[in-house]
Formats: C-alpha cells, sequence, structure tokens
C-alpha cells in the first residue's frame, strides 16, 4: 500500500546521514551520464518524492534478479532505496500468501492505477497458459492487467528483458519477454542474470527523479548502464592489443591477467556496466574473477555457440560438411572436365568425318 | 535473428560451403580439362625446368618495362604482404582457422595488424585510383576486378573499423566485417581471385608450353 511519507523521511529515519544521501545521488547522476549540475536537483526530487508503489511480478524465473538487488554482500544505499519504495507486491519478498496477496496486488492497482511502477522478472509461457500461474492465473494474463495501468514497465532480467534461459532453443514453453507481450508498451529492459543492482535502483531513482524513462538503447536498454560494451572498459583490453591472451584457466597467461579472448570471452559483443560498477560493493566482476564474460545481458546468450568458444570461431558446422562440399566440388570439377573431353572428341570426329 | 548471428552462423556456413565447392571445382575442373592437341614437334624432351624458371622469373618486372612498372610491382608485393599478415596473423582470425583445421600458429599483436591492414587498404586504394585513371589500364578493367576490389576493400575497412570499435556498435561492425569476407568466400572461386591458387600451376603451365615450343620466358 502506499505510504505518503517522503523517500528522504524515510532513508533518514532509517540512519541514512545526509552526507551518504549526497553522495548516492552524485553517484547515480554520474551513473545516469547527467552532469554534476544536476546532483543537487536529483537530491531535492529524490528527497521529496512520494514513496511510490511498485508491483513486482516474478515469472519463469530462478529469483536471482531479487537475489541480486536484495540480498547484497552488505546493505547498500542501493538497497535501502529498494526497501524505501512501497512494495505492495512480490512473491519472495511479501509475508502474505494466496487471497490476501493477490487482494493486496488488485487493491494497489486500483489505488494507483496510472501511477505505480510495474516491475518483472522472468519471462512469459504462451506455448500454454498453464505452464506457470499464479493463483490460477496466467503469467501472460496477469502481465496484461497488471501493465493496463502501469505508469512504468520495468522487465528486471534477461529472461523478462529477452526471454533468457527459459527461451533458449528448443523453447519448450514457447517463452518470450515482456515486451513480445507488450508490443505497444515502452518496456525499460535492465538485462543481466543477473542485473547489476545500481542498474535497478538507478532506473527507479531516474523515473522518481524526472517522472519519465531514462534515454535507452535498441534494445531498450537504459544507455547509463549498457551504453559501453564491457571489452572497451575491461582493464585486461592491454592484452588483447599486445595478442597476449591465456590459453588455458590455469596457464601463465591466466595468471598474468592476460585477455580471455580465446578462452570465449563475450565481452566484445556485450554491453553492461559491469567492468565499471562491478559486483559485491564494486569488489569485483567476472572478468577480474579469471573467467570470460558469457554475454549475460545480450539477446539469445544462451544459444549463441559454446561458453569457452572464441567469439571470433562462430558456428561454421561440421568439418564432414565441408570436406563434403569438398567432395562434391570435386565430383563436379572433374565430371566437367571429363563432359568438356568428350565434348571435344566428339567435335574432332564429326570434323574428320565431314573432311573424308 | 540478429544481424550478427546471421554473420556468424548460417552465412558462414554457406559461404564456407561455396568456398571449398567452388574451389575444388575450379582446380580439379581445370587440372582434368583437355589442353589442345599440339601437333608441332616438341623442342626439348621435357620442358619441366622451362615451367620452374617462367614461376620465377614472372615474378620479377621484364627488364624492358621495369623503369615504368617498378612502383607499382613493389607496391603489388607490399600488399599482398600487408593482406597476408592481416589475414593470416591476427589471433581472432587465426582461431576461426584453428577450429576448422584442426591446427593454429602464433599471432602477432593487434596493433601491428591494424597497421598492416591500414596499408594494405590505403595502396588498393591507390592502385584503384591508378586504374581508373589510366586509359590502358581502364580497357582491360572489366566488372570482375571491380567486384574483387570493393568485396576486398570493403572487409578491409570494416575489419579495421571493427578492430579499432570506430563508426557504428562494434557487433555491428563486427557483423558487416564476417559479412565482407563471407561475399569475399562467395565470390573468390568464381572471379579473379582464384588467382591466389591458380597463379602458380598457371605460371607452370605457360612456361612449359614456351619451353616446348622453344620460346624463352
Amino acid at each position: 500500500m502506499l505510504e505518503k511519507n517522503t523517500l528522504g523521511e524515510y532513508l533518514y529515519e532509517h540512519g541514512v546521514s545526509r552526507r551518504a544521501f549526497m553522495k548516492y545521488c552524485a553517484a547515480i547522476t554520474s551513473l545516469m551520464a547527467l552532469p554534476p549540475q544536476m546532483v543537487g536537483k536529483v537530491a531535492a526530487a529524490l528527497e521529496q518524492a512520494r514513496r511510490p508503489s511498485v508491483i513486482w511480478l516474478s515469472f519463469q524465473e530462478c529469483t536471482g534478479c531479487t537475489e541480486s538487488l536484495a540480498r547484497a554482500h552488505a546493505p547498500t544505499l542501493e538497497s535501502l532505496i529498494f526497501d524505501a519504495i512501497s512494495l505492495d507486491y512480490h512473491h519472495t519478498l511479501q509475508a502474505a500468501s494466496g487471497v490476501g496477496a493477490e487482494t493486496a496486488r488488485l487493491e494497489a492497482m486500483s489505488e494507483n492505477a496510472g501511477g505505480y511502477i510495474l516491475i518483472v522478472d522472468g519471462s512469459i509461457p504462451l506455448a500454454d497458459d498453464g505452464y506457470s500461474t499464479i493463483a490460477g492465473i496466467s503469467n501472460r494474463q496477469m502481465l496484461l492487467e497488471a501493465a493496463e495501468n502501469a505508469g512504468a514497465v520495468i522487465a528486471v532480467g534477461s529472461c523478462a528483458s529477452f526471454g533468457g534461459l527459459p527461451h533458449a532453443a528448443p523453447n519448450p514453453t514457447g517463452a518470450v519477454s515482456v515486451s513480445d507481450v507488450l508490443p505497444d508498451t515502452t518496456v525499460v529492459n535492465i538485462s543481466g542474470c543477473p542485473p547489476i543492482p545500481q542498474a535497478i535502483t538507478g532506473v527507479l531513482a531516474h523515473v522518481l527523479t524526472f517522472g519519465g524513462l531514462p534515454d535507452l538503447d535498441d534494445l531498450h536498454r537504459p544507455k547509463a548502464f549498457y551504453g559501453q560494451n564491457i571489452h572497451d572498459r575491461c582493464y585486461r583490453r592491454p592484452f588483447y592489443e599486445r595478442g597476449e591472451f591465456a590459453e588455458t584457466f590455469d596457464d601463465e597467461g591466466a595468471r598474468q591477467g592476460w585477455c580471455l579472448y580465446k578462452l570465449g570471452c563475450r565481452g566484445p559483443l556485450t554491453h553492461n556496466a559491469c567492468a565499471t560498477l562491478k559486483w559485491n560493493n564494486s569488489t569485483s566482476f567476472p572478468i577480474a574473477a579469471g573467467h570470460g564474460c558469457l554475454g549475460c545481458s545480450e539477446p539469445n546468450f544462451w544459444d549463441a555457440g559454446g561458453f569457452y568458444n572464441a567469439v571470433s570461431i562462430g558456428r561454421w558446422g561440421s568439418r564432414e560438411a565441408l570436406l563434403g562440399a569438398l567432395a562434391g566440388g570435386a565430383a563436379l570439377g572433374i565430371g566437367s572436365a571429363l563432359a568438356a573431353r568428350a565434348k571435344q572428341k566428339k567435335a574432332a570426329s564429326e570434323r574428320e568425318e565431314s573432311a573424308s | 535473428m540478429t544481424l550478427l548471428e546471421f554473420a556468424r552462423g548460417p552465412a558462414l556456413q554457406v559461404s564456407l560451403t561455396i568456398l571449398l565447392l567452388g574451389i575444388a571445382w575450379r582446380m580439379l575442373g581445370a587440372l582434368f580439362l583437355q589442353l589442345r592437341q599440339d601437333f608441332s614437334r616438341p623442342r626439348k624432351r621435357s620442358a619441366m625446368q622451362d615451367g620452374m624458371r617462367t614461376m620465377a622469373t614472372r615474378s620479377v618486372p621484364p627488364h624492358a618495362f621495369e623503369k615504368k612498372i617498378w612502383l607499382v610491382h613493389i607496391l603489388g608485393y607490399i600488399w599482398h604482404i600487408c593482406l597476408f599478415v592481416s589475414v593470416l596473423l591476427f589471433t581472432p582470425h587465426i582461431l576461426l582457422f584453428e577450429s576448422i583445421l584442426g591446427f593454429g600458429w602464433p599471432g602477432i599483436p593487434g596493433s601491428f595488424v591494424l597497421v598492416a591492414a591500414a596499408i594494405a587498404l590505403a595502396i588498393l586504394l591507390g592502385l584503384t585510383l591508378r586504374r581508373l585513371v589510366h586509359p590502358v589500364h581502364r580497357l582491360i578493367s572489366n566488372a570482375d576486378d571491380y567486384i574483387s576490389i570493393i568485396l576486398t576493400m570493403v572487409a578491409l575497412l570494416s575489419g579495421i573499423l571493427a578492430y579499432a570499435h570506430l563508426g557504428l556498435a562494434y557487433e555491428t561492425m563486427l557483423a558487416l566485417h564476417l559479412l565482407a569476407a563471407e561475399c569475399l568466400f562467395i565470390w573468390f572461386p568464381f572471379g579473379k581471385l582464384i588467382h591466389t591458387l591458380m597463379i602458380w600451376p598457371a605460371r607452370f603451365e605457360a612456361g612449359k608450353e614456351f619451353g616446348r615450343r622453344g620460346v624463352k620466358a
């Protein structure tokens, strides 16, 4: 239920100092690629923002996205901001269940019509409505109902953004993304498996501050977090330039921190802020931990070839098929040469006959 | 399916199949084709040496034209060396070859490859302009030449831009580079680019034929 106190009041009541709040606002302003002069405006807007009603729907998902945000390594201002919103419906986090929970959702939707923020994680199965239901309501139906009067729709995680793992071939449930179900709605995709917590709260902060959506890329991801690819910001990039690559995960190159391109790193193709914001209070990210990027914030990353194949290898088929092409070409070449010989021979004998 | 997924998947598969099928077809077709019978008496019992010599002599400019064409000749060598460096010594390319052939070789730093590719592109651009301006070159050039040149230029330029992360988004540029290379794969066996494989047997055969007739070449 929407409470009428402001976000600022809530944070100060919970022991967040003014200094910490301003630092957070400066960080959010910077993350959203806004000029430094905007820090004051962002702080004022966030401080005075009414605690927004948020309805969080979880469909075909693993709860990793919620874990990423709510169970951070240590309590962060991001998690406090998350706590400060009026989370009226969330399977995992709410105490209520059954009829009580569904009633809370319907009441929140009714009382805040046109103003609530709808967050979705998980994909939606379209092959059969019965594949995933909540209180007997299919995921598709619940999404359509909840999106109808939402002020903003945010897809959190790669499953909600692009279909994710459930969408991977052969996609037995006919899983699709939120925007596939809501083609006429601008859905903000905060992709990743899971997404970086700051990206989620950053978008929430933007919506609260400006009352609108942030700049989005062609895949509807906020440019502030997904504007650059990981390779461009990777601290191992100089090794790529020098041609120094780890060949295995435990060779000398790996120990020296050389580039993981040969081991299948998809950093060059992946747009996310992992290399700059990092994880666990900016401690590390997969490449720093010694494993290549899986490209989890990109569409169809499960079906983009083996995780340990270099990006440049592509999917060229099988060696047998290529040998078959060689054999076919050889047969064609020899056959056409022999046909030409037979034609030459016939023409020669015809010439001889006509001469005699 | 995104453009990059298409370029890395079906387009790569189809273009490689056409490349190998076309090469085998053209090479073996030429090998088994019966040459016109020469009824003249051979000047030598064996003209193998002449064939071998011609392979070498055609690699340097003929003495009579040396002063006129030395620059183009040298540029041609530099161009080919830079192209081979760009194609064969760039680690991402080597990884593709290795996945197909089952063996690889060491690469060189990407920055060196970038310089080689830029030199190759600049020379190709210069020689193409000369081809367009020079009346004789223009006369003997046909669509085959221009298609081969344009495809090679696009492959080089998109490769440079993709490596340097310039222009369009990296994945778009990479997809364009792959598609340009795949167009080259498809065109390779059927246009003049097949000289890459035909040049040495063709020179040998011509030299042998000249030797048989007693022509010094």
